[in-house]
C-alpha cells in the first residue's frame, strides 16, 4: 500500500514540474520523473504478498507464491524507451540553444516571429 | 516494513527537491536518487532484472547524458 | 495565476484517480496469464528465467532505440562546425591507468550478464548497459579517446539483422515467426533454451554498441 502512495506521488511531482516550470531541462527531468512514478506503479501491481522472484533457480522450488512475471516484462521495455525518448530530446534542446540563444521558454514563444 | 517505508519518503523529498533548486547540476542529482531509490524498492518487489535495468539505466546513463548536455547549454535556471 | 491553475487541476486529477484505483488490492494474485505462465514456462522454452517470455514485445523495442539513435545523429549532425583545434588537458596519471585497468573487467561483467540471460536475471539490455557504462568511463577518464564509428555502425547493424533472421528461419521451418526450433535440452544448463541465448548475444551487441554511439553523439568538441 506504501508503494502505491510513492508511485501516485511521484507522477504528481512530475506532472507538477512538466506543468509549472520554465526552463526545457527542467521539464525533461519532471518528464523522467514521470517515467519512474509509472513503472513502479505496474511492478506494484503484480506483487503478491510473501512472494518470490519468477525464476526457477533450484530444481525442486514450489511455484505457488511466485510474483507476476507479465508486468515485469512490460515495465523492462518502458524504461528503455524511456530513456531513448530522453536523449532525442536532449539533442532538440541543444539545437534550440543554439538557434536561439536561451533555453526560457517565455522567451522563445515571444521571439518566434 | 519500516524500511520500504523510509525508502518511500526519502524518494518523494528527493522528488520535490529537484523541482525547487535552480542550480540545474543539483536538479540532476536529486533525479537521480530517485532513480536509485526506486531501483531498491523494485528488489524489494521481487523483480531483480527491472531492478538491473533500472540501475543501470536510469541512474548511470541518464544521468550522464543530462549533464553532458547541461555543459552545451545553460547551466542556471534561466 | 499559471501556478494556482495548474494546482487546482491536478488536484481534480488526484481525486478522480483515486476513487478509480482505490479498489486494487496490494498483494493478492490478479491475473490468469500470470498463472498460466508460471505453471507452462519452463516446459514449454525450457528456460528458467520466465521474464523473457516474449520475444516479439524486444522486437518492437530495438526499434525504438534505433530510430532514436539515427534521430540523434541526424540533428546534432547539422550544427557541426568545422574541426577546430582541441585543447583537452590529459587527466592524471593515477586516473589513466585507473580507468584502462577497470575497462575489461566492466566489458567481461557485461558480457557475463547477457550471455547467462536465460538462467539468471538479466538479459540483453542490462548486459549492453552495463557495457556502455565502460566505454562511458573511458571517455570520463582518458579524454583523449574515441570509439571507432565504423565498427560501432558495423556491430549495431549485425545484431539486428541476426534477430531477425533468426525469427525468420522460425517462420521457414514452423509455423509462426520466432518459433523455438533448436532442440531445448536440458534447465539450468548453458546450451539450453532453443534461441534464446541466440537472441540475446545479438540484442546485447546492438544495445551495447548503440548506446555507446549515442554517448560519443552528444560529447564532441565545443
Amino acid at each position: 500500500m506504501i508503494c502505491y502512495i510513492g508511485a501516485f506521488g511521484l507522477i504528481f511531482i512530475g506532472l507538477f514540474i512538466i506543468l509549472v516550470k520554465r526552463n526545457l531541462i527542467k521539464v525533461f527531468i519532471g518528464l523522467s520523473i514521470l517515467d519512474t512514478g509509472v513503472n513502479l506503479f505496474l511492478i506494484s501491481v503484480g506483487y503478491i504478498s510473501k512472494g518470490t522472484a519468477p525464476i526457477f533457480s533450484k530444481p525442486g522450488i514450489e511455484t505457488g507464491r511466485m510474483v507476476d512475471p507479465v508486468p515485469q516484462a512490460l515495465v523492462l521495455t518502458a524504461i528503455v524507451i524511456g530513456v531513448a525518448v530522453l536523449a532525442l530530446a536532449l539533442s532538440l534542446a541543444i539545437r534550440l540553444y543554439h538557434h536561439y540563444g536561451t533555453l526560457n521558454l517565455r522567451k522563445i514563444k515571444e521571439q518566434r516571429w | 516494513m519500516i524500511f520500504v517505508s523510509v525508502l518511500v519518503f526519502v524518494m518523494l523529498i528527493g522528488a520535490i527537491a529537484a523541482s525547487i533548486f535552480k542550480d540545474l547540476i543539483n536538479a540532476v542529482i536529486a533525479m537521480a536518487l530517485v532513480s536509485l531509490l526506486a531501483s531498491i524498492l523494485f528488489y524489494f518487489l521481487q523483480a531483480p532484472d527491472v531492478a538491473m535495468a533500472e540501475a543501470a539505466i536510469g541512474a548511470a546513463l541518464t544521468t550522464a547524458i543530462f549533464i553532458i548536455a547541461i555543459k552545451r547549454t545553460n547551466r542556471h535556471e534561466e | 495565476m499559471r501556478k494556482i491553475i495548474s494546482i487546482l487541476l491536478l488536484v481534480i486529477i488526484a481525486s478522480g484517480i483515486t476513487f478509480s484505483l482505490v479498489k486494487i488490492p496490494f498483494g493478492i494474485s490478479k491475473t490468469k496469464v500470470g498463472n498460466y505462465y508460471i505453471e507452462k514456462g519452463i516446459e514449454q522454452t525450457g528456460a528458467t528465467n520466465i521474464v523473457n517470455y516474449r520475444g516479439f514485445d524486444t522486437l518492437g523495442e530495438i526499434t525504438v532505440l534505433f530510430i532514436a539513435a539515427i534521430g540523434l545523429g541526424a540533428v546534432l549532425r547539422a550544427g557541426r562546425k568545422k574541426k577546430s583545434e582541441r585543447k583537452i588537458e590529459p587527466a592524471s596519471l593515477i586516473l589513466y591507468t585507473g580507468c584502462k585497468f577497470l575497462f575489461p573487467l566492466i566489458l567481461l561483467f557485461g558480457a557475463y550478464i547477457f550471455i547467462h540471460g536465460h538462467l539468471t536475471p538479466g538479459g540483453g539490455f542490462q548486459g549492453g548497459a552495463v557495457i556502455a557504462s565502460a566505454f562511458l568511463l573511458i571517455y570520463l577518464g582518458c579524454r583523449e579517446r574515441r570509439i571507432n564509428k565504423t565498427v560501432t555502425k558495423v556491430t549495431d547493424s549485425l545484431g539486428g539483422l541476426i534477430f531477425v533472421v533468426t525469427g525468420l528461419i522460425g517462420l521457414a521451418v514452423g509455423n509462426y515467426f520466432l518459433i523455438n526450433f533448436l532442440p531445448k535440452g536440458i534447465p539450468n544448463l548453458l546450451f539450453s533454451a532453443g534461441i534464446i541465448p541466440i537472441i540475446y548475444i545479438a540484442i546485447g551487441f546492438k544495445v551495447g554498441s548503440e548506446l555507446a554511439g549515442i554517448i560519443d553523439g552528444l560529447m564532441e568538441e565545443t
